[in-house]
């Protein structure tokens, strides 16, 4: 070790003690100065550590769509580091962690790199900056002249080494540099190479850790009864022959049903099956699908609030030479993520540790603080890995139950709920009954374009502060953005709630919406005469992105020239930033749709994590092509009849098409592409069938068209 | 108590004898790798080797897997060497990975009976396992790769 070296050390151990440099993020201010010592774990983005570890403490949650290799990326880029250097760790709950897209810590909307690109290469460069200022003045030389290697060691004009470690005690007593340049695109050397996801060792050797692998000391395990009924009430309950059986702990009385608490998780089934439970139906005891439908249908009479308003549809529509009206119709969705709903809760008099698979935090901490009485800055929370999330784990509901039952008993208490459980206790996806018009002139071009909406609100349940005044934002995606040139548009929404919770599920109203308006637009080329291609081509002159993957698609399809036997049907869209299109090539085998492949276009800007995007895109693929097939959920007398995937079917291996992906070079800022390909699936499908057999589908799934194909 | 030899080791569990498997290996023994999903044995979240068959966990009462050797992701290998394991990290597979547990156990499977799988005998192998996010295609994809791994061609050559 150099003289220089043991002197910078001694010196700087001697001032800042900690020895540890963090850079902090606060999600409304700017930066602040970096505290050494103390609470420096306190709402920290990045920490270096005096044995030159380098953590990264991700705000958002990891479930499979990739942030937890894609946001390291980000900072390991302006860093200078290798991002296998970078250890993630999950951020617990705190205001710094706010996605400014979305207003609080949420991970959701497919904006966790849109939302981190400008702030997390900023806070690279910010500790790059301080760690290479601090060598350079132990050194005594211009900080320019020294260069950081991708282990994390900065090197010296004359080749002397300092690890990060070994200065980043020095560096957290240096200002926090406010304007840091960033790279240039072209010279990025992390972004947009193909780069392994840090989380795939731990998920093929099962150590990951998901909210149902959560162990205390101690720890006890809990089944929730719920009302059969959504909206139902507990009346009252008998525990006598459950206070027998092996095991048994406590049957406690919860806001959402009655948790029986006991040492083993199946050991708490058996005693919750053995519950004699009276429950009062509530407000939905005679609640049907058709009685939702039917309430939507009526609900379509009113005007909508506006969403989009351009010219004059209504004079373009009277004086049109021909108007063309179709009605569309929407199930309601289940998300099934595949690990059921659950949470970890140790309550104490003062605290309160809640483990959850959970898609925000904020909310989450505020929602487990009521249910124990406490405040929120007294309950922790620790995200685990989620075992899907798809919008199920932006609602709560599954959390009080568990701090409830800990507040109880006295101990920590995992509660989990069955499958059975999350499929009839699911907050649904919105069903829809829409109307979409056309007005075409003398001479066939297309003068009016009306959509109008019907559906009960997420945002209005959820976040009802945002949505007091305006139209709900999560209601008109891929509608209010209609992109064909047509002089008179008319988007509006009409919010008609139908006595059940409905909830965010993966494309939320995209996958609505553009399966409305891609049938639609396809039902509006054959009218004309024209094909499907060229007739979208025609209007979309002065949308260049939407030009670019609707002809690479289609280009890489052999749209035109499909396989004997088999029709091709196309749909573009714009979400989250997000160019998109889409082929599907279907054949029919027996009278039923088989899907053979799907190609789709990308053109999702700045690309962070190739192999991540193509990923994505398969996975958003398989879930449209899941509720295409065979999405649908019924309530009968306020139950949902699906309860397991036997009745609520899944797409499975011998089903899956072939999905070929292909990325539009791209410098523009990053879109989103957790969610996009999903809404697609569906008009693509449903408009190679109307090629294949002239009908055409106006409500969803195939299966109740008696068209899903099925495997042997 | 009943003995159980799980990853090669005795152990003794003390549960009643109609327990599902998945919760012994899971509550008692603390092998968290294996997954609940359904319960009825719809998703294969839960798939183990009896006796080398891949076996779903939820559904078998601990009592039928007495006296026989039983497999979790945790015994596949030590060190995440085993074949389907290195092919599933070369082709990054998982997603949110809840499922992929019992997908690797099931590819595992299929590739002792049949080093050489085809398409076909894929689809049935793995019939039985969900993945909510779709990785099915890379699934496919990293079972070939597994097989090529697992014995290599003995030449290259077209």
């Amino acid at each position: 070790m150099s003289l220089a070296r043991r002197e910078f050390l001694r010196n700087t151990a001697l001032l800042s003690g900690g020895l540890v440099l963090a850079i902090h993020l606060p999600g409304c201010s700017k930066p602040q100065s970096v505290m050494p010592g103390g609470n420096l774990d306190a709402n920290a983005w990045l920490k270096i550590g005096a044995d030159n570890s380098i953590t990264f403490l991700c705000g958002r949650s990891e479930m499979g769509q990739g942030v937890y290799t894609a946001l390291p990326m980000l900072i390991a880029e302006e860093l200078g580091v290798a991002v296998s250097r970078i250890k993630v760790e999950f951020a617990p709950a705190g205001e710094a962690y706010t996605n400014n897209l979305l207003g609080s810590q949420i991970t959701g909307g497919s904006t966790s790199v849109r939302d981190a690109w400008e702030k997390l290469r900023k806070a690279g460069a910010q500790a790059r900056v301080m760690l290479v200022g601090a060598a350079a003045e132990a050194w005594g030389v211009p900080a320019n002249t020294c260069r950081v290697e991708e282990d994390g060691t900065i090197v010296s004009p004359h080749g002397k080494r300092f690890t990060f470690g070994d200065v980043a005690g020095a560096a957290s007593k240096r200002p926090v540099p406010e304007d840091v340049p960033l790279r240039d695109p072209n010279e990025f050397k992390v972004i947009g190479t193909a780069t392994k996801r840090l989380d795939t060792p731990a998920k093929v050797d099962g150590s990951a850790q998901y909210g149902i692998d959560v162990r205390l000391p101690d720890m006890l395990y809990a089944a929730l009864a719920q009302p059969p009924t959504l909206g139902g009430k507990l009346v009252s309950f008998d525990d006598s022959a459950a206070k027998s059986m092996p095991g048994f702990k406590a049957a406690v009385k919860t806001a959402s049903g009655v948790a029986v608490v006991a040492d083993s998780w199946w050991r708490a089934r058996k005693a919750r099956d053995a519950l004699k439970i009276r429950w009062e139906p509530g407000p939905n005891a005679t609640l049907s699908n058709a009685a939702i439908f039917g309430g939507l249908e009526r609900a379509s009479r009113q005007e909508g609030k506006v969403a989009r308003q351009e010219g004059d549809v209504a004079s373009a529509l009277k004086a049109a030479h021909r108007t063309i009206t179709r009605e569309y119709r929407l199930p309601l969705l289940a998300h099934a993520t595949l690990e059921p709903q659950n949470c970890t809760a140790d309550v104490r008099a003062d605290r309160c540790d809640i483990y959850v698979p959970t898609q925000l935090q904020l909310i989450a901490q505020s929602t487990a603080a009521q249910a124990a009485g406490l405040k929120p800055e007294q309950v922790n929370v620790h995200t685990t890995f989620l075992g899907g999330g798809f919008g199920r784990r932006l609602d709560v509901d599954f959390i009080p139950a568990a701090v409830e039952a800990s507040k109880a008993v006295g101990k920590p208490v995992k509660l989990l709920w069955t499958r059975e459980d999350d499929t009839t206790h699911d907050t649904y996806r919105p069903p829809a009954f829409d109307t979409v018009t056309a007005g075409f002139d003398r001479d066939g071009r297309l003068t009016a374009f009306r959509l109008h909406l019907v559906g009960p609100s997420v945002t209005a349940r959820l976040f009802p502060a945002a949505v007091e005044k305006t139209i709900d934002p999560f209601a008109i995606e891929a509608a209010a953005n209609y992109p064909y040139d047509v002089p008179n548009i008319l988007v509006d929404y009409v919010q008609h709630e139908i006595g059940i919770d409905v909830g965010y599920v993966r494309s939320v109203s995209h996958a609505l919406n553009c399966f409305v308006v891609e049938s639609f637009m396809d039902e509006l080329a054959h009218e004309s005469k024209k094909d499907p291609v060229e007739f979208r081509m025609g209007l979309l002159a002065k949308q260049p992105r939407y030009r670019e993957v609707l002809r690479l698609a289609t280009q890489e399809a052999r749209y035109g020239s499909p396989p004997k036997g088999r029709t091709h049907g196309v749909a573009v869209m714009e979400g989250y930033g997000t160019y998109m299109a889409q082929v599907a090539e279907i054949s029919l085998e027996g009278g039923k749709v088989k899907v053979h492949r799907i190609v789709c276009a990308v053109d999702c800007g700045q690309v962070v994590n190739p192999d991540t995007v193509v990923a994505q895109v398969e996975s958003g693929i398989v879930f449209g092509l899941t509720s295409t097939l065979w999405g649908d959920i019924d309530v009968r007398n306020g139950r949902v009849q699906q309860t397991n995937f036997d009745t609520y079917r899944l797409l499975r291996m011998q089903e899956m098409p072939r999905i070929d992906t292909y990325l539009v070079d791209s410098r523009e800022a990053p879109g989103g592409i957790g969610e996009p390909a999903t809404a697609l699936v569906a008009p693509a499908i449903c408009n190679a069938i109307h090629v294949a057999t002239g009908r055409r589908l106006r409500s969803l799934p195939l299966a109740r068209h008696k068209l899903a194909w099925r495997s042997t | 108590m009943i003995t159980l030899n799980v990853n090669n080791r005795d152990v003794q569990v003390d549960v009643e004898s109609d327990t599902p498997l998945l919760w012994v290996l899971r509550d008692t023994l603390g092998l968290t790798g294996t997954k609940y999903g359904c319960g009825m044995a719809l998703c294969g979240a839960c798939t183990v080797h009896l006796d080398g068959v891949p076996t779903r966990s939820c559904v078998t009462p601990v009592s039928a897997a007495a006296d026989r050797k039983i497999t979790t992701i945790e015994g596949l290998s030590p060190d995440r060497s085993h074949p389907v394991q290195q092919a599933w990290i070369e082709l990054d597979v998982p997603q949110c990975g809840y499922c992929q547990s019992g997908q690797i156990m099931a590819a595992a499977a299929l590739l002792e009976q049949k080093p050489r799988p085809t398409d076909k005998d894929i689809d049935q192998a793995l019939s039985g396992n969900i993945c909510r996010c779709g990785t099915y295609q890379r699934i496919r994809a990293a079972i070939h790769r597994a097989a090529e791994l697992l014995t290599p061609r003995a030449t290259q050559s077209s």
